[in-house]
């Protein structure tokens, strides 16, 4: 296995212990929840049991004598709440409580706050609800859905990229490939719960929960609760993971700080595990048909990609992940089409990879099929199919490796030595195959702020409201600041998660290393420009009383805008106000994407049909690392959570009721230690300056694009049986 | 989860007594609590008196074993049972039935006899605002046509496919082992384990035979010519921490190849721990290869039911009493 903290190659950073690593594995970290209060009343949820109705009656009679309740907010008596914003920084419009109408199965019919958790969860055991009840549609499949064109209709789509005459193209290739893939639902389940404590002092209010999204969710908690902004202060010290889960706010939060403004003390509210797979988003479940052409040599000349994604009745969400796999390859001609299903479900919304993690699925998926058609190596079908352009916009990549990663893993995986033919490798009783995919993931970048702070005693402080959900980045925020003012880490504090510091995008689509660092650079720089007037090239410990006396401060403070090129200066005001104005890759003066090549090895046991993963490698360009320890660390999770993707996890839908199933982490697989075999990341050395000032592609999200690919891919090779519905279960193969 | 009042008894009659005496059978033992306090956090289980019996740990807590048998105290925790060298050396289906299951961390709480008794880890029994038989009789069973990818082929009906999730289990029935109760109606009686969980029949709701206030208090295990060639396959989507899709114990005297006798369990396929006679029957006096392996795996599944979404149950289910036979045909074992 590949060391834990691997040597830089030229253009990364040094692979620093994590700033924060002592405190997390001693304890001492505290997270949102953790947060000790005076006073406190403890808040839980009353949840639907149907999908679609009405409520005739609640009756709260026995919980309200229950013992130790304080207060349930419910239809009866709740006012005060405006209507949540569909946008990144809302999930879903629903504003539960204000109507009879039941959306969603799980829907929130009340909120009990008693004097202990206990006493709150025994009371709400004891509201009953009376529904009407209306046949809902759970999924694709059932009788009811309608369904939309997604282009416009969505954030992450503006159109369907296409580029020449598909139907020419198609018609014209000599080789054809046609498939149907899908990938199911799968429920985020972070390990650090969803939580809201809700703390008001008059007319101010404190609000402590975990958030990728600090300015994003104090707006729209503001907004809800029809309050001055500046009245509201968020908190969110530690995120214990959100993937996507934790960006945009649910209609929770704002009835918490109701019920604690109601009550006149604080209350907390920390949502069941079972509760979160219905109250919280989840990843939506999709539909793809790929049609792919090429000539006989294994050019590609045409592509076509229709999708489905499924929503609720009330929202447009979808993810869009055409953008990305219309531009992976010199196809010739390309067609696209996104489409919406609404059912009777709550709204999805983004989980780690949104659009590239199902659709590269789908898109890699039929490049496999078609190497089997052509009988040729998959490496080297893609390797034909590179470029250096973009196919959709004709704009150059910025930086393009992916034909290195490739190459470098075709060596470190020993691939050579597969044997193509499907079911020709093995060991006794058990099949051996291995596969392959790409990763890729755009490079984001947002608005961002930072302030800086050095001390003639070489103390550094460098403040942004930025989010530390387990990527690193306080300590690559503090790096990059210690490299600049020539200082050791140790001496950087690096001040996160809280509203009162300087404003910082959401930690969403792999932005936040690539913009906060890219905001505190700015500030070294003009810290730096400080000290340069004092004469110092190059700042030192050393040097430093001499420069601040020349300067006659005690110390330096500066503030870092970063707007990154093509995104408008209203940018920042818009990220004060709550909005991150982010822009992707594809939108840039030219392509910005990170690339990966992925390998794995997969065995199955020939009788009875599991599937086991040994080996997991990938290969990886991605600009600047600024930390080879904490981007490994990312990109491991990416690969074991891309076969988790493929293998394991999927939220299973009643389909009579549009229900969940499995609601616990014992029925939902996501896989033990026990699963996870050698785990190999190479990081190749690669230098971009046009991406940002800090030269960083985001890689959070890279590592698990594209990895489901690669364990069906192995899964073909080793048993000859193409399955095309994730997860991959052993009955597929039986 | 509701109020209920907790008693740590040191007297056997006194806590025998307090379950007994309860009046409405609300009363309920607790030794590892890691099944029981799980569904009364899910308000499955809503006891409203819990008797801690392990203050008779010194009584009931020991591993014994003579040239006949292995006794089992019932407060014995798995970790301690998996852990035992004559155990692993003699009985090694047992070992390895438990540490198949669960976590370490929870072996290390677990009993025994609590073990055996452990309840379906059925979707629909578990979230209470579904129908289900077993938890609401007569309410209906909403597994039947719903999800059941995890569910019973074996000893179903219409009223209950619910599967019996435990490891351990399969090893006592396959091994034909004995149960000793104490508090029963007509005082301490030993059963065969075979009969302490009841087919779900119209009656999914009676998981086992034994009166309120009876007590597991040791589970004893024959030695036979079979016991140490003996093993387990445990067959699921993940390597560790989940419950069997499908699982196998087997237990074989052989002669050279030829089969005396063979004992044979199937977990994660049916509604109760699963002894399958009419497979062992058919490797009885016979030379054991693939063949008859396979010959035996489809007698055991001839009377399968399968659902929706668990038909893959009976192949996969073959298959792994097929790997458990020859594997255990291969074992090395000192005679």
């Amino acid at each position: 296995m590949s060391s834990a903290a691997p040597r830089p190659r030229e253009n990364q950073g040094a692979p620093h212990p994590r700033i924060d690593a002592r405190l997390k594995v001693t304890g001492e970290a505290r997270y949102a929840a953790d947060i000790a209060l005076n006073n406190l009343a403890h808040a839980v949820l009353v949840t639907s049991d149907i999908a679609r109705g009405e409520v005739t009656s609640i009756s709260l009679h026995a919980a309200r004598s229950s013992p130790g309740v304080l207060d349930i907010v419910s239809y009866e008596d709740i006012e005060g709440l405006r209507k949540p914003r569909l946008s990144n920084s809302s999930y879903t419009s629903l504003r539960p409580l204000h109507q009879r109408t039941i959306y969603h199965d799980g829907q929130i019919m009340a909120l009990v706050v008693a004097d202990t958790l206990e006493a709150a969860e025994r009371a709400a055991s004891r509201v009953t609800v009376e529904y009407s009840r209306q046949p809902p549609a759970a999924g694709f499949d059932s009788p009811g859905t309608t369904q939309m064109d997604a282009a416009g209709k969505v954030a992450l789509l503006d159109e369907d990229p296409c580029v020449g005459d598909f139907k020419k193209a198609f018609q014209a290739a000599a080789v054809k490939i046609e498939a149907d893939y899908a990938t199911p639902q799968q429920t985020h389940n972070p390990i650090e719960l969803f939580s809201t404590t809700a703390a008001w002092g008059d007319d101010e209010l404190t609000i402590y929960e975990p958030t990728q999204s600090l300015y994003g969710f104090r707006a729209e908690i503001a907004h809800q609760l029809d309050i001055d902004v500046a009245k509201v202060r968020v908190v969110s010290p530690y995120v214990g993971g959100g993937f996507g889960s934790k960006g945009p706010s649910t209609p929770r939060s704002a009835l918490v700080a109701l019920a604690a403004r109601r009550l006149g003390r604080p209350v907390r509210c920390v949502v069941s595990r079972s509760q979160a797979f219905t109250t919280l988003p989840y990843r939506a479940p999709t539909r793809h048909h790929v049609k792919l052409g090429a000539s006989s040599a294994g050019k590609l000349q045409a592509y076509s990609h229709d999708a489905w994604e499924l929503t609720s009745r009330l929202d447009n969400y979808a993810v869009g992940g055409t953008d990305t796999t219309a531009r992976m390859y010199a196809y010739g001609a390309v067609a696209t089409h996104v489409r919406l299903v609404k059912a009777d479900r709550q709204t999805p919304a983004y989980m780690r990879s949104p659009p590239e993690l199902p659709y590269m699925f789908a898109l890699e998926s039929a490049l496999d099929e078609l190497a089997y058609t052509l009988e040729m190596d998959p490496v080297e079908l893609r390797l034909l199919n590179d470029t250096q352009k973009d196919p959709i916009s004709g704009k150059r990549f910025s930086s393009r490796h992916l034909k290195e990663c490739y190459e470098k893993g075709v060596t470190a995986f020993g691939w050579k030595k597969r044997n193509p033919r499907p079911r020709s490798m093995r060991e006794g009783e058990w099949l051996i195959g291995l596969g392959c995919a790409t990763a890729v993931y755009p490079t984001n970048v947002a608005a961002a702020t930072a302030r800086v702070r050095l001390e003639s005693n070489g103390q550094v402080r460098v403040q942004s409201a930025s989010q530390e959900i387990g990527t690193g980045i306080r300590t690559v925020a503090g790096q990059i600041a210690a490299e600049q003012l020539g200082v050791d880490l140790a001496n950087v504090t690096v001040e996160m998660g809280d509203t009162s510091l300087p404003a910082a995008p959401v930690s969403g689509g792999s932005n936040s290393t690539a913009s906060v660092c890219s905001a505190v650079l700015l500030a070294c720089e003009k810290i730096r420009a400080r000290l340069h007037k004092a004469g110092s090239a190059t700042p030192s410990v050393k040097n430093l009383p001499k420069l601040f006396q020349k300067l006659g401060v005690g110390v330096i403070e500066e503030y870092g805008e970063f707007i990154p090129e093509g995104v408008p200066p209203e940018a920042l005001q818009k990220l004060y106000a709550g909005q991150t104005t982010m822009i992707s890759g594809s939108e840039r003066k030219r392509a910005m994407f990170a690339f990966g090549a992925e390998f794995v090895e997969v065995r199955i046991n020939e009788r009875t049909r599991e599937i086991r993963v040994p080996r997991l490698l990938g290969v990886f360009a991605a600009g600047r690392i600024m930390n080879t320890r904490t981007a490994r660390s990312q990109l491991m999770g990416g690969l074991i959570w891309g076969m988790s993707a493929a293998l394991h996890e999927a939220t299973e839908i009643d389909p009579r009721a549009a229900r969940t199933v499995n609601r616990d982490l014992q029925d939902y697989l996501v896989p033990v230690n026990a699963d996870v075999g050698q785990v190999d990341v190479i990081m190749l050395s690669e230098v971009d300056t046009e991406v940002n000032p800090a030269g960083i592609k985001g890689l959070g999200e890279l590592g698990n694009a594209g990895t489901n690919a690669a364990v069906a891919n192995a899964v073909f090779h080793a048993t000859g049986v193409r399955v095309r519905t994730l997860p991959i279960r052993l009955e597929d193969l039986a | 989860v509701e109020q209920f009042e907790y008693r740590r008894e040191a007297n056997l009659e006194r806590a025998i007594e307090a379950v007994r005496g309860a009046q409405d059978a609300s009363a309920q033992f607790i030794a590892g609590g890691t099944n029981l306090t799980d569904y009364m956090t899910l308000g499955v289980a809503q006891p409203r008196i819990l008797v801690d019996l392990n203050e008779l740990r010194e009584r009931f807590g020991r591993i014994d074993s003579d040239q006949h048998r292995l006794r089992l105290g019932a407060l014995v925790r798995m970790s301690e049972a998996e852990d035992h060298p004559l155990i692993r050396r003699d009985f090694p289906v047992i070992a390895q039935t438990l540490m198949l299951a669960a976590s370490r961390q929870i072996r290390n709480m677990a009993s025994l006899g609590g073990n055996v008794l452990q309840r379906t880890r059925c979707e629909y029994f578990r979230e209470t605002s579904w129908p289900c038989n077993k938890r609401r009789p007569g309410s209906g069973c909403a597994a039947f046509d719903g999800i059941n990818r995890q569910h019973a082929i074996l000893g179903t009906t219409e009223h209950c496919i619910a599967a019996y999730p435990g490891d351990f289990a399969q090893a006592l029935i396959a091994l034909g082992a004995t149960v000793e109760t104490l508090g029963g109606p007509s005082g301490p009686r030993t059963i065969p384990f075979a009969q302490l969980h009841r087919l779900p029949d119209d009656t999914p709701h009676l998981e086992t035979s034994l009166a309120p206030g009876e007590m597991i208090a040791f589970l004893n295990v024959p030695t036979g010519p079979w016991t140490p060639r003996s093993c387990y396959v445990k067959i699921r989507d993940r390597d560790s921490y989940q419950f069997a899709l499908t699982s196998a114990a087997v237990a074989l005297h052989l002669e050279g190849d030829i089969v005396q006798e063979a004992r044979i369990a199937l977990g994660g396929v049916a509604t109760i721990p699963w002894r399958a006679h009419e497979a062992e029957a058919v490797l009885g006096g016979r030379k054991l290869n693939e063949a008859l392996a396979l010959k035996a795996a489809t007698v055991a599944f001839a009377g399968a039911l399968p659902r929706r979404h668990n038909a893959f149950k009976i192949p996969i289910g073959q298959q792994t009493l097929v790997r458990a036979l020859l594997e255990a045909q291969r074992m090395q074992v000192l005679t």
